[in-house]
C-alpha cells in the first residue's frame, strides 16, 4: 500500500468521526458562540457583535448567585459520589464472587431504568413532610417535627447523588477489575498493609477511573435543569434554571446563548484545574 | 378474470385503499396547553371528522413563538396562547383572520370577551377560550380561611415556610401589585419598587417557589399549606378526593388569567383549523376543555353551563363568577423593556 493510499483510507476511517464532531458541536457551537453576541430588537434577531448580552449578565447579581449555586452543587454532588461509589465498586470488584458481579452490577444500575423525571418525582414524595424518611425519624423518636427534606439544596443533591453514584460506580469498577492481583500481592510482600496498600498502589492505580466518572459527573450535573427545578423547589436557581427562564416567555435566545457560553466557560475551567492539579493526562 | 383485468382491479383497489389512507390520515397540528391533550375533549373532534389532530404541549409564549419560527408555514394549524400575549402573535404575522361572525362571543362571558386583545384594526385573530384566576389556593384544614381573604395576612409570619409560590412571575407580580394597592395594568417601573418589597417578603416565608405539578403536589402533600398565585387550575381536579384544598379571591382582589385560540397563518388545513376552534369554543367542547383532566377552568362561553353538570359548577364555583369577574384584574401584559425589568426583578428575589 503506497503512503498516499494509506494517508487517504485514513482520512475515510476519520471522516465520519470529523463530520459528526463538526455537525453535532463546532457548528452549533458556533452559531451558539454568534447567537451570544446578537441582540433582540422585540421579536426582531439582530445579527452583530455586540457585547450588550455578557454586560447585562455581569450587572445582575442573580447570575453570580446562580453560578455559585451551580458550582457548589456541583462540587458536593460529585465529592460525596466518589465516596459512595468508590466502596460500592471495590465491594462489587473484589468481595462478591465473580459469578454474581453481572448481576449486582445490574441491580446497581437498575434505577437508570425509570424516568429521570419520574424518579425526581419520587425523591420529592419520599423527602416530604410525611414521606419516608421523615415518618421513620419520626417513628424511631430521632425527631419530634418533620424535617424540611423537600424543596432544599439537600434535595437537589440527593437525587443528583443518587443517579451518579451508579455512573461513577461503573466507571471505578472498570478500573478496578482491569487491575493484576499481582500489584496488591507485590505490595504485601513487600510489607505493607491493607491500608497502605490502597493508599500507595490500588487508589493511584485507580485515579483514571475516579477522574473520569468525577468529570463526567461534573458536566452533566453542572448543565442539568431537571432535579434542582423538581427537587430544589426553585428556592435557588442554578445557571440552567436561569437560562430557562430567559427563554420561557420572552425567547431570549441571545441572552440565553450568552449565559450557555458562560456556562461552558465554568466547565471548561473546571477541566482545566483537574488537568493541572489533578494529573488528568493520564486519563 | 384474466390477468389484466386482476392487475387492474388490484391496482384500483390499492388506489382506493391509498385514497382512504390519505382521507383517514388527514391531520391538524396544534401548538396547546395541557388542557388540550385530554382525549375526552380531543377524540369527538376527531370522530366527528374523521381526522387526526396532533398536539403539542409547550410552556411559556416565547417557546412558541421561536417554535413557529423555526418550522415551515403551514407545518401547524392552530395555536392555544396567553390571551395578555395574542398581541405579540399578531405582531409576530402568525394569526390568521377569524370569521367573527361564525364564533359565538356573544354568548361568552363579557369580561372576557377581550376584544382589544383578540383584534387589532376591525379583525379578530383569536378567541378566548377559558379563563380563571392566579390568587390564593390552600389547605382549609391547615390554614385559617379567614386570614386566607387578606393577602398581607397570607404571607404573614404565621405562615412562614407554609408558602410556595406559583413559579411565574407575571400573576405572582400581579397579586404583589393588588396587595400594594396597584393595578395590573398601572405597573410601571416605578411601581417595581414597591412590587419588589412585597416579593421579597413573600419570598422570605416561601418553602418553594413551583410550578404547577410541584405546586399541586407540595399542597397534596402537606409540604405548604397555602400556593401563591394558585386558584381553581390547582385545586379543582382533587376536588373530589381533597375537599379541604381549596381557593379564594382575597379582599383585594386577584389576578384573572385567559387563554385565546386562533388559526394559524399559512394553515394546509385553514376551514379544518377553524372548525376544530369553533368545537372548542361551542358549549361541548368548553364544557370538556373546562373540567380537562389537566386543569380545570371557567369557559369563556357561558352557554357551556348547559352541559356541564350541577357538581361540575359547584367545582367551578359557576355562580361566584359575576362578583370574581368584578373583583379581578387581567394579569399584567408588560412591554418588552418593562418585561425584561419584571423578569429580573424576579430573578434576583429568588436568588436572595
Amino acid at each position: 500500500m503506497s503512503a498516499q493510499t494509506a494517508t487517504i483510507r485514513g482520512w475515510g476511517f476519520l471522516a465520519p468521526a470529523v463530520l459528526w464532531t463538526l455537525a453535532f458541536f463546532i457548528v452549533p457551537f458556533v452559531v451558539m458562540g454568534a447567537m451570544s453576541l446578537a441582540t433582540l430588537d422585540g421579536r426582531t434577531l439582530v445579527w452583530g457583535l455586540s457585547l450588550d448580552n455578557y454586560r447585562e449578565l455581569a450587572g445582575q447579581a442573580y447570575l453570580a448567585r446562580a453560578i455559585a449555586v451551580s458550582l457548589e452543587i456541583t462540587l458536593t454532588v460529585t465529592l460525596v459520589s466518589v465516596l459512595l461509589a468508590y466502596p460500592l465498586a471495590w465491594i462489587i470488584a473484589y468481595r462478591v464472587p465473580p459469578r454474581w458481579q453481572r448481576l449486582v452490577l445490574l441491580l446497581a444500575i437498575l434505577p437508570f431504568w425509570t424516568s429521570y423525571v419520574v424518579r425526581s418525582y419520587a425523591w420529592l414524595l419520599v423527602l416530604a413532610r410525611d414521606g419516608v424518611v421523615n415518618q421513620t425519624l419520626m417513628g424511631l423518636g430521632l425527631i419530634a417535627e418533620p424535617l424540611t427534606l423537600a424543596n432544599t439544596r439537600f434535595a437537589t443533591v440527593t437525587g443528583f447523588v443518587h443517579f451518579f453514584v451508579m455512573l461513577l460506580t461503573l466507571t471505578i469498577y472498570a478500573n478496578l477489575v482491569q487491575l493484576s492481583p499481582n500489584y496488591r500481592k507485590a505490595a504485601m510482600d513487600l510489607g505493607a498493609n491493607a491500608f497502605q496498600t490502597f493508599r500507595h498502589v490500588i487508589l493511584p492505580l485507580t485515579l483514571p477511573g475516579i477522574m473520569t466518572g468525577a468529570f463526567l459527573t461534573f458536566v452533566l450535573c453542572i448543565g442539568d435543569y431537571i432535579t434542582p427545578q423538581i427537587l430544589g423547589g426553585n428556592t435557588e436557581l442554578t445557571v440552567p434554571q436561569v437560562i430557562m427562564v430567559q427563554l420561557g416567555r420572552r425567547a431570549d435566545f441571545p441572552l440565553a446563548a450568552a449565559l450557555a457560553i458562560v456556562l461552558m466557560g465554568i466547565v471548561t475551567l473546571a477541566y482545566l484545574a483537574m488537568a493541572r492539579w489533578l494529573r488528568l493526562d493520564r486519563l | 378474470m384474466t390477468y389484466r383485468t386482476f392487475t387492474r382491479l388490484a391496482a384500483t383497489t390499492a388506489l382506493a385503499g391509498l385514497g382512504g389512507a390519505a382521507a383517514a390520515q388527514e391531520e391538524l397540528n396544534a401548538l396547546v396547553w395541557c388542557d388540550h391533550t385530554d382525549p375526552a375533549l380531543i377524540e369527538p373532534f376527531e370522530e366527528a371528522h374523521g381526522v387526526t389532530v396532533n398536539l403539542r404541549e409547550y410552556e411559556g409564549t416565547g417557546a412558541a413563538l421561536a417554535l413557529l419560527e423555526q418550522s415551515r408555514p403551514g407545518d401547524w394549524d392552530v395555536l392555544v396562547i396567553d390571551g395578555i400575549d395574542v398581541f405579540r402573535a399578531i405582531d409576530a404575522g402568525i394569526l390568521a383572520a377569524l370569521p367573527e361572525e361564525e364564533l359565538p362571543t356573544a354568548d361568552f362571558f363579557p369580561e372576557v370577551v377581550m376584544a382589544e386583545n383578540n383584534s387589532r384594526d376591525g379583525v379578530t385573530y383569536a378567541v378566548t377560550e377559558k379563563f380563571g384566576y392566579n390568587t390564593i389556593s390552600y389547605n382549609a384544614n391547615a390554614v385559617d380561611p379567614a386570614d386566607m381573604e387578606d393577602l398581607t395576612r397570607v404571607w404573614s409570619e404565621a405562615y412562614d415556610g407554609r408558602i410556595s409560590i406559583y413559579d411565574y412571575y407575571l400573576p405572582v407580580m400581579g397579586l404583589a401589585a393588588m396587595a400594594q394597592g396597584i393595578d395590573t395594568a398601572a405597573i410601571d417601573a416605578e411601581a417595581l419598587g414597591p412590587i419588589g418589597e412585597t416579593l421579597a417578603e413573600m419570598r422570605s416565608r416561601a418553602a418553594s417557589v413551583a410550578g404547577v405539578v410541584a405546586a399541586q403536589t407540595a399542597l397534596a402533600t402537606g409540604e405548604v399549606d397555602i400556593v401563591v398565585g394558585g386558584g381553581e387550575w390547582l385545586t379543582a381536579v382533587l376536588a373530589e378526593e381533597r375537599p379541604e384544598l381549596t381557593w379564594t379571591i382575597p379582599s383585594q382582589g386577584a389576578v384573572r388569567w385567559t387563554q385565546s385560540i386562533g388559526v394559524l397563518e399559512g394553515s394546509e388545513n385553514p376551514d379544518l383549523a377553524l372548525e376544530f376552534v369553533k368545537y372548542i369554543v361551542s358549549p361541548e367542547g368548553q364544557a370538556r376543555l373546562a373540567t380537562s383532566s389537566c386543569f380545570w377552568g371557567m369557559p369563556a362561553n357561558a352557554a357551556a353551563g348547559d352541559v356541564l353538570t350541577d357538581e361540575q359548577k359547584a367545582v367551578l364555583r359557576w355562580d361566584d363568577q359575576e362578583d370574581y369577574l368584578a373583583r379581578t384584574q387581567l394579569y399584567p401584559a408588560p412591554d418588552t423593556d418593562l418585561d425584561i425589568e419584571m423578569q429580573d426583578l424576579w430573578l434576583n428575589t429568588l436568588q436572595q
